[in-house]
């Protein structure tokens, strides 16, 4: 019926130049849009009409504190504006004591821009200053340094006992946990379900912590960053990569499966060494050997979980010597850099890409253990599932109240 | 150039300490870190403050002081001249012969910077704070013609004797935006007074800039035993003029309104004496009429360095009520005379501020610079 009141379509194909035409004017219709949009700008700008809205009101300042470092010169710290208009830094005062201070570069802080404020003042090792930053306007932003410490320099005499650190809270406990993989291949079908299920809750506890370290960095960033937004559409994003690219060549099993763990782990392992380095900087190292111990056991149960999907083949023993470098080594680059002064919306989006990389292992293992549980719904209130998934969350839980200082 | 090599080499130890402490090898390594910070610290601080600014003056502060300075023209006031500005109005014969003083106060809004860079937005008394310091003479009649161009109702309560209608409260002289009020009465009784805004909040219209002093000189007809020391502190006589007076007012700001002061100040500028000190000539005695309007604080503080001084509280007598004193303590609104002199010191300079040290810092310390006589 339709066809009898349209033309035949034959007649409606325009020769090669008339398309040639017609694709340009489709490609044309795309700059109406963007034209309109610089045409309303342009008189925005230009008409000032907004200021029937100007109340008198001072304009909103932010600031925020994004790096610390104390060393001999003084105090210095990196300053980030946000907010209505730009930011005059006018005085600066440590401790309720007006200080002279050099401001690097000068002038007015546009917003989301950043400046050094250099700061010559005796601080006292292992005391508490209050850095207040007085604006224009008489408003004060205040940077609390709750124990003042030397911050570290990158050197290198630093870098040999930080990567032992690290290199005891990483790789040590993941290659304790994977000397278990003997023991496994010999537990059994329902042994290894409990061991994946296990490893699933393991990481369970691992995408909350992260996810939870993430946030609280992410609320420390400046306001224009929009930190909490930032870390949930990484981790979303890292999320659908990672699966989308695991899943290439079908769901991953054996090797791909306990690389792309290991890589969630490694992640996760690099936040923690991110902490500890942070932590060890900030003069909580009193608590070094416990601290340490702490971090070992709690990681011992990471070793499992990565080489659980292995049970069914042999791999040689570079492979497991890769995978315990990848889960293990990014907490001495943590500490390398935890210990170092950072900006907080660095170690929010590092921390964003791991809870998203922990995710997409969770629902890979996940699936695994169902396909090898028979696919049925069932597989998953099994008791051997059960007790392993209980127990994975319940070690982690357990063994971090060791590490949260 | 030793000062660079102390820094290098106290920041060289500090380094590798940091290197250690990082390390987690222990704590003891990190105590024994201390004395190197002190002195990275202070060789840190008497470096630069040698280097920024190589006046005296400024070196006994070091780099404990608010940077910059702040423009008295835009201000429309400079705490320099503040000290010896005396408002003496206008006077008249009344027909009984007594004397009529007329002064004329206008309330404004005005922005103002208190400290170098940061601005007010404060409430005065003809464009400036402290509002003009009145000077009158004991029994004398005054009349203040208080007119309000500002964007609140204030008023005027002066600290003095006078009739309910002329206190000055709301319900008694307090004035409307566009309007106007005039207060008199007798000036009594002599002494270092001050007047203020009483209107509500009153927290507020102090603390915005509304206050001033109010001096009344003694007359010495009344004071025929103390006759001299009336005469020496009569605006204008001989004896008045071998003294060098100063007004301050000890006031404080609260820019971020959060119930606490970011700036303490004599005058109004944090830190003006102790970048542009106060002028004194050696053999001439000194007298300081001092006030006290910091809000939110209870108390406040005036001390002088290496001198005493004679301290006549509220100024409404001819001998000191507390004798050779080098600190005195005054609540709000409290004031009174200090009277001094440093004929048998060195020339130099000499520091006067708050003590309470968080006061001095934050912008109430000045410095007397003592000079030999020029003329």
């Amino acid at each position: 019926m339709n066809e009898s009141i349209r033309p035949p379509i034959d007649a409606r194909t325009p020769p090669a130049a008339q398309r040639q035409t017609s694709r340009a004017a489709d490609l044309a219709w795309f700059a109406v849009p963007v034209l309109v949009l610089i045409l309303a700008s342009a008189w925005l700008i230009t008409s000032d009409w907004l200021s029937a809205f100007d109340t008198g009101a001072p304009p909103v300042e932010k600031l925020t504190f994004e790096r610390t470092v104390l060393n001999g010169d003084g105090i210095h710290v990196q300053v980030r504006a946000g907010g209505s208009a730009p930011i005059t830094i006018a005085q600066v005062q440590v401790d309720d004591a007006y200080w002279s201070f050099k401001q690097e570069p000068p002038g007015p802080l546009d917003r989301l821009s950043s400046a050094w404020l250099h700061i010559p003042y005796p601080w006292v090792l292992g005391e508490k200053h209050d850095v207040k930053v007085l604006t224009r306007t008489g408003v004060a932003f205040v940077k609390t340094i709750e124990v003042a410490v030397p911050t570290p320099q990158a050197q290198f005499s630093n870098l040999g006992p930080q990567a032992l650190l690290g290199a005891f809270v990483g790789i040590v406990p993941v290659v304790i946990g994977m000397l278990f993989y003997p023991a496994l291949r010999h537990v059994g079908r329902s042994g290894m379900n409990f061991v994946l299920a296990l490893t699933v809750g393991l990481l369970v506890f691992l995408f909350i912590d992260t996810m939870k370290e993430a946030l609280e960095f992410a609320k420390r960033a400046a306001e224009s960053f929009q930190g909490t937004t930032m870390v949930l559409l990484v981790a979303v994003a890292t999320f659908l990569l990672l699966f989308a690219v695991g899943r290439r060549h079908g769901t991953p099993t054996g090797l791909a499966l306990a690389t792309y763990i290991a890589l969630g782990i490694g992640l996760h392992n690099f936040g923690e060494g991110l902490a500890i380095g942070a932590a060890f900087t900030a003069g909580i190292a009193g608590l070094g050997t416990f601290l340490v111990l702490g971090f070992t056991l709690h990681n011992v149960t990471e070793g499992i979980g990565i080489v659980a999907p292995l049970v069914d083949s042999r791999p040689p023993l570079p492979t497991f010597v890769g995978l315990a470098l990848l889960a293990g080594a990014p907490a001495i680059l943590g500490i390398w850099l935890g210990s170092l002064s950072y900006a907080p919306h660095w170690a929010a989006l590092a921390l964003a890409i791991g809870a998203g990389a922990i995710l997409q292992v969770i629902v890979e293992v996940g699936a695994y253990l169902m396909r090898r549980a028979g696919g049925s719904q069932g597989a998953w209130l099994s008791p051997s599932v059960l007790a392993g998934l209980t127990l994975g969350i319940g070690v982690m839980y357990v063994t971090a109240m060791l590490v949260k200082v | 150039m030793r000062d660079w090599i102390l820094k290098r080499l106290s920041r060289r130890g500090l380094l590798s300490g940091g290197a250690l402490a990082a390390a987690g090898v222990g704590l003891a390594t990190v105590m024994k870190d201390k004395p190197a910070l002190a002195q990275t610290g202070h060789s840190a601080h008497v470096a630069t403050s040698a280097s920024a600014t190589a006046t005296p003056h400024a070196q006994a502060h070091g780099n404990m002081i608010a940077m910059g300075d702040v423009d008295n023209a835009q201000n429309g006031f400079d705490p320099s001249k503040m000290l010896t500005d005396w408002e003496t109005g206008k006077v008249s014969q009344l027909p009984d012969g007594r004397t009529l003083r007329s002064f004329e106060i206008v309330a404004q809004d005005k922005e103002i910077e208190i400290v170098p860079g940061v601005f007010f937005p404060a409430w005065t008394y003809n464009g400036r704070v402290p509002g003009p310091t009145l000077r009158a003479t004991e029994g004398e009649r005054l009349r203040i013609v208080f007119r309000n161009e500002s964007s609140h109702p204030h008023t005027m309560h002066f600290h003095g004797i006078h009739s309910a209608r002329m206190d000055g409260v709301p319900g008694a002289g307090e004035v409307l935006p566009g309007g106007e009020f005039a207060y008199e009465f007798d000036a009594l009784p002599f002494g270092c007074h001050l007047y203020h805004c009483h209107s509500l909040p009153l927290k507020r219209h102090i603390h915005k800039g509304m206050y001033g002093a109010f001096i009344i000189d003694p007359d010495p007809a009344r004071h025929p035993e103390q006759a001299a020391i009336a005469r020496s502190r009569l605006l204008g006589t001989p004896e008045n003029k071998a003294w060098q007076e100063f007004v301050m007012m000890m006031n404080a700001f609260d820019t971020d309104m959060d119930g606490k002061n970011e700036v303490y100040a004599v005058n109004t500028v944090g830190h003006h004496y102790s970048k542009h000190p106060i002028r004194i000539e050696r053999g001439r005695p000194v007298r300081v009429y001092l006030v006290n309007i910091v809000e939110f604080d209870p108390i406040n503080s005036f001390h002088l360095h290496a001198n005493f001084f004679d301290y006549y509280d509220h100024g409404t007598t001819l001998t000191p009520t507390l004798k050779t004193v080098d600190t005195v303590m005054q609540c709000q609104a409290q004031r009174g005379i200090l009277e001094f002199t440093f004929k048998n010191h060195e020339t130099g300079m000499y520091m006067f501020h708050a003590h309470q040290s968080e006061f001095a810092e934050l912008g109430w310390m000045g410095m007397f610079d003592v000079v030999e006589a020029t003329s």
